[in-house]
């Protein structure tokens, strides 16, 4: 029962509080008020069941709850939001796809803010985190992400960010910094065996996708992470050591998820756009996640599709990972070739690791030895990539 | 929203700047912001600053600007716009905006 309430209040809550900052420009207002709502949904609901209309009930308790605390405030301003709120038209129930919710969700990715500020912001406002959570997942204190939740709405307001969709000449620019935002919640995820994170990066960008369906790179977003996350539960063995992707058992991979993925590029192509950044990387986890084992996937799929992502955004990263293809692709020999020739990665363990991989792959393990060691001096201790390598270095004899 | 818009010359930065067609002389882009731009002008470099300070009832005169930095504020402009997406948009067409950069600060405003 509790679950079910929680579920159907997660679902209201933002859309709620999109409007009540709209209404009033006050955004610990708006936040106080629907929580307040909620939590009193949470302790009648059990008793009295779920309304028939949740929405409403939690649009009227926290509208009556802000008109409350206005009131008490007594100042002009105050007396100026009272008025916004008892004169918008109710909407009963909230259209959960208005475009309050997108504005709610552009503003808090506005460029101007420091991207840890709109990721912070985000989780908080529109996935509704509570403030130890987001701290905890970010490894800060309480006491320090409130100060930069406070200094980042603060900005917002003393700033003049509008509180708006984008106009269409700033609608494509900044779409793609929200989709940034969200991809950096589901890789902060990913690495976690906690995928709390993860999932949240996952609902916020299905929201995203019901509200601009249009929207093909958000699409891509979608899948590229379903894709990724529904290898989740083979990426960690049970002692918590790290599984590189060839020796995952794929029959436990997530199929729902997976489809769901495949589904999403799909309908992406419909567009007829050409592909973007998020696209090109959902077609290169779907190559993956359809192989039915590691040695057939088509790795020349997966090199054009990195040729095509490089010339879209251009990265070391990515030209790495087209090396690491190549070398699957040709024979590791010319995988070893295209790692040289990857530049601006000095400080960057993957580039020796997948050199050293290639190196055991053919037998050379003195040399092998020396990359793993020279990874793991760039890895920090303690973390699962580096007892991979560290297995590794013995494999070879190291 | 009122905002003050620092030009800011950054002479390393300057040194690499390509030229793009899209570069507006000044007037060119004083035509395009009137209506939003209150005012503003040109300051003399940071050589000929003077930064002033006091010390109990002491006058602490000294030759120079405030910060030790390469970059120098070379002008300001005080734009009234509608809102911060307007301010970025009048800062990134202005002539400094290559190989410079414009810092937007909104005024103070006393409702906190």
């Amino acid at each position: 029962m509790e679950e079910a309430i929680r579920s159907v209040a997660a679902a209201e809550r933002a859309t709620l509080v999109a409007t009540l900052i709209r209404l009033t420009g006050d955004w610990d207002l708006a936040e106080d008020c629907v929580q307040d709502a909620v939590e009193r949904a949470l302790a009648r609901w059990p008793h009295d069941g779920i309304p028939r209309s949740p929405g409403a009930w939690l649009t009227t308790v926290a509208r009556r709850r802000a008109l409350d605390v206005l009131r008490r405030r007594r100042t002009e301003r105050a007396k100026v939001q009272e008025a916004a709120i008892t004169h918008a038209p109710v909407r009963v129930p909230l259209d959960p796809l208005s475009d309050d919710l997108l504005r709610l969700i552009f503003t808090c990715c506005h460029p101007a803010l420091s991207l840890e500020s709109r990721v912070a912001l985000t989780l908080k406002t529109v996935a509704g985190l509570s403030t130890a959570e987001i701290a905890r997942a970010f490894l800060v204190s309480e006491a320090t992400l409130s100060q930069r939740l406070l200094r980042t709405k603060r900005k917002i307001a003393r700033a003049g960010i509008p509180y708006r969709v984008p106009p269409d000449q700033l609608l494509g620019e900044r779409t793609g910094g929200v989709l940034a935002v969200l991809y950096l919640i589901f890789n902060e995820g990913y690495g976690r065996s906690d995928g709390r994170l993860s999932a949240e990066a996952i609902r916020l960008t299905r929201l995203l996708v019901d509200l601009m369906p249009h929207e093909d790179e958000a699409r891509g977003l979608l899948a590229l992470m379903l894709l990724h996350e529904a290898r989740r539960a083979t990426r960690f063995d049970p002692a918590g050591e790290l599984v590189p992707m060839e020796e995952q058992d794929r029959g436990r991979w997530d199929r729902t998820e997976i489809d769901e993925g495949l589904r999403q590029l799909r309908r992406a192509g419909a567009s007829g756009r050409p592909l973007g950044a998020y696209r090109l990387q959902g077609e290169i986890a779907a190559c993956h996640a359809t192989a039915p084992d590691a040695g057939s996937t088509p790795w020349g799929r997966i090199v054009r599709l990195f040729d095509a992502l490089l010339l879209v955004r251009p990265s070391p990263v990515i030209a790495l990972n087209r090396a690491i293809a190549v070398g699957f692709r040709d024979g590791y020999d010319a995988g070893l070739g295209e790692l040289v020739v990857v530049d601006g990665l000095e400080a960057y363990p993957s580039l020796p690791a997948a050199r050293g991989d290639f190196l055991r792959r053919l037998g050379r393990h003195q040399e092998a030895g020396r990359a793993y060691r020279e990874a793991l001096r760039l890895t920090q201790d303690g973390t699962p990539e580096r007892r991979l390598l560290e297995r590794r270095l013995v494999e070879v004899g190291g | 929203m009122k905002y003050m818009m620092f030009v800011v010359a950054d002479p390393v930065a300057a040194a690499e700047a390509e030229p793009s067609e899209n570069d507006l002389t000044i007037e060119e882009w004083l035509a395009e912001v009137e209506g939003k731009r209150i005012t503003g002008d040109r300051l003399c470099p940071a050589d000929d600053a003077t930064t002033v300070r006091m010390s109990g009832t002491e006058v602490l005169v000294s030759d120079g600007p405030f910060t030790e930095s390469k970059e120098w504020i070379a002008g300001f402009d005080i734009l009234e716009c509608e809102n911060l997406d307007e301010a970025i948009a009048i800062a990134a067409r202005h002539p400094q905006a290559n190989g410079g950069k414009l810092e937007l600060r909104p005024f103070w405003t006393s409702d906190e």
